[in-house]
């Protein structure tokens, strides 16, 4: 008699025919998919184009241009507008030029508070006309290690400081974002970030040529999505220094707190300086990719503007001030 | 059990499989109409990494949906899924290598050391490589099915590092990871109880079986 040692496979375990059959059509299948798929990307490489048509916003006049702009080509209207982040409006970066459509950025006011002479509320309209509008084409690098080169309208923040007139004593300029969850969806929910927004800078960088408020982009007033009516440019900084829908500045004797280096402190610091030498936990700043091109380029230190601002921290280690 | 007749599991695997492979050919599509954005590359790594914890979990559940429903012949989907889970893992895996690090071997290993994230993230998909290869009926038939399907338990592990890698990837706002994490713990849930009633059972019928002799 044979006995036959049983299967340790079930029945059920089985492969039919038809199942592998299948799995030889999948794996058919599978190649031609990521075939296509790295097609698509090449053809994606060559068709990376800037100039997509936009319904037009209000546009600005009597804008100067400015020698602190970079010859770079400018990203398009169309790319700017759609990829960024605004944490108020959605942690996605294609989803805050939809939701902040309908943002209302009239009636505007801006509260000078802190260590000034007179601590005032400023109009808006009248903020644009402190001092003569300049295009400034800078280079933008995010944290998160993408980059784009961007056509901003603006003005020296320096001229607001002037005109606020702060006290000696004032060594730091603090801002803050409109707090206004009716609007902004994501401020309903304290698991995002810390409401409202807030960022710092040092007096010497606030007063530095460099730093601007913007009210446009192109030769347009500056989109929703962007932060508008007002918001702060620091081209030599991360993207996220660049505190949008401003309606508070205070100046300060000591470093204001800034969002993301209460969330994560050994991720964010208070200067935030582009710096490729730095790693960050998560990112390696050493390189990044210029939206509409394939390749990663070296990230330079201080975005590229060494020479403008390297000596602001000749005395100060930027390993551990990052 | 409700068994399914065998020629409508042939039928429904074939509309199946074009269903999953539908998130693939979205995106393929999407880029070769320029509708990716502005940072395709970024698309493409978020949509195959959002499919492959998705493929994870769906593969997971056919277990339990059996169990709930009776409905034995979803068995026969289990293999296909997790394949898929597989096929975008990869692909996320060759869009991390390719587009994002261009073959940059030293770029890379420093990643896997220093980013956690990257850690957990290349975990999760090499304990899919050995499901993946031994998923033939042959490979069955040599690892025998106590060890074959104990080896398969390390899919739990892949969705954990998986989920984690997720976790740790988002700046702020866990909402999202963290609803992967939940579906994933209530799937793991069922098993252990499925585990601790069958030891129950187990030891009732020893219990019975002492008395009576």
């Amino acid at each position: 008699m044979v006995i036959k040692k049983p299967s340790d496979i079930a029945s059920s375990e089985i492969t039919p025919k038809s199942t592998y059959v299948s799995r030889r059509k999948f794996i058919t299948g599978a190649a031609a998919t990521v075939g296509t798929a790295l097609a698509g990307g090449f053809y994606l490489r060559n068709h990376l184009d800037s100039s997509t048509v936009h319904a037009g916003g209000a546009k600005l006049s009597g804008i100067v241009k400015s020698p602190f702009s970079t010859t770079e080509k400018p990203n398009s209207f169309q790319d700017i507008t759609n990829y960024n982040n605004y944490y108020e409006f959605s942690t996605d970066k294609y989803e805050p030029n939809g939701l902040s459509k309908n943002f209302r950025t009239r009636p505007w006011t801006v509260a000078i508070a802190g260590l000034v002479k007179k601590p005032k509320t400023l109009d808006i309209d009248t903020i644009l006309k402190l001092a003569p509008l300049e295009e400034r084409i800078y280079r933008h690098r995010c944290v998160e290690g993408w980059s784009m080169v961007i056509p901003w309208v603006g003005f020296p923040l320096s001229a607001l400081i002037k005109q606020a007139d702060p006290l000696p004593s004032a060594k730091f300029v603090a801002f803050q974002t409109i707090l206004a969850p009716d609007q902004m969806p994501n401020q309903r929910s304290r698991d995002v970030l810390d409401w409202p927004y807030v960022e710092g800078l040092r007096m010497d960088e606030a007063m530095h040529p460099l730093t601007i408020l913007a009210v446009g982009l192109y030769d347009e007033v500056l989109p929703n999505v962007d932060g508008a009516p007002l918001r702060l440019v620091t081209p030599w900084k991360y993207g996220f220094k660049g505190i949008k829908a401003i309606v508070k500045i205070s100046f300060t004797d000591s470093m204001p707190p800034t969002t993301w280096n209460k969330m994560a402190p050994d991720e964010y610091g208070f200067y935030s300086n582009v710096n490729p030498q730095k790693d960050h936990p998560r990112w390696s700043q050493a390189m990044e990719r210029r939206i509409g091109e394939f390749r990663k380029r070296p990230t330079l230190m201080f975005n590229g503007y060494a020479d403008q601002v390297g000596s602001l921290y000749t005395n100060l280690d930027l390993q551990k001030n990052y | 059990m409700k068994q399914l007749p065998e020629k409508y599991v042939r039928l429904l695997k074939l509309p199946a499989f074009v269903v999953c492979l539908g998130p693939a050919f979205v995106l393929t599509w999407k880029g070769f109409q320029g509708l990716l954005g502005a940072n395709p590359i970024d698309v493409i790594t978020r949509t195959t990494g959002r499919w492959t914890l998705t493929f994870l979990l769906i593969t997971l559940s056919v277990t339990p949906l059996r169990r709930i429903t009776g409905m034995a012949w979803l068995i026969r989907f289990r293999r296909m899924l997790g394949l898929f889970a597989f096929f975008y893992g990869s692909l996320h895996l060759v869009t991390y290598v390719w587009l994002d690090k261009f073959f940059d071997v030293h770029e890379m290993l420093h990643d896997i050391a220093r980013r956690r994230f990257i850690t957990a993230g290349m975990t999760a998909w090499a304990l899919m490589l050995p499901l993946a290869l031994t998923s033939t009926k042959g490979a069955i038939r040599r690892l025998g099915g106590k060890r074959w399907q104990k080896l398969h338990r390390l899919i739990y592990f892949s969705a954990a590092a998986g989920v984690v890698h997720f976790i740790w990837l988002v700046k702020a706002d866990l909402r999202r990871p963290l609803t992967y994490g939940a579906v994933l713990a209530l799937l793991l849930a069922f098993r252990i109880l499925m585990w601790i009633r069958n030891r129950v059972t187990a030891r009732s019928t020893a219990v019975r079986q002492a008395i009576h002799t």
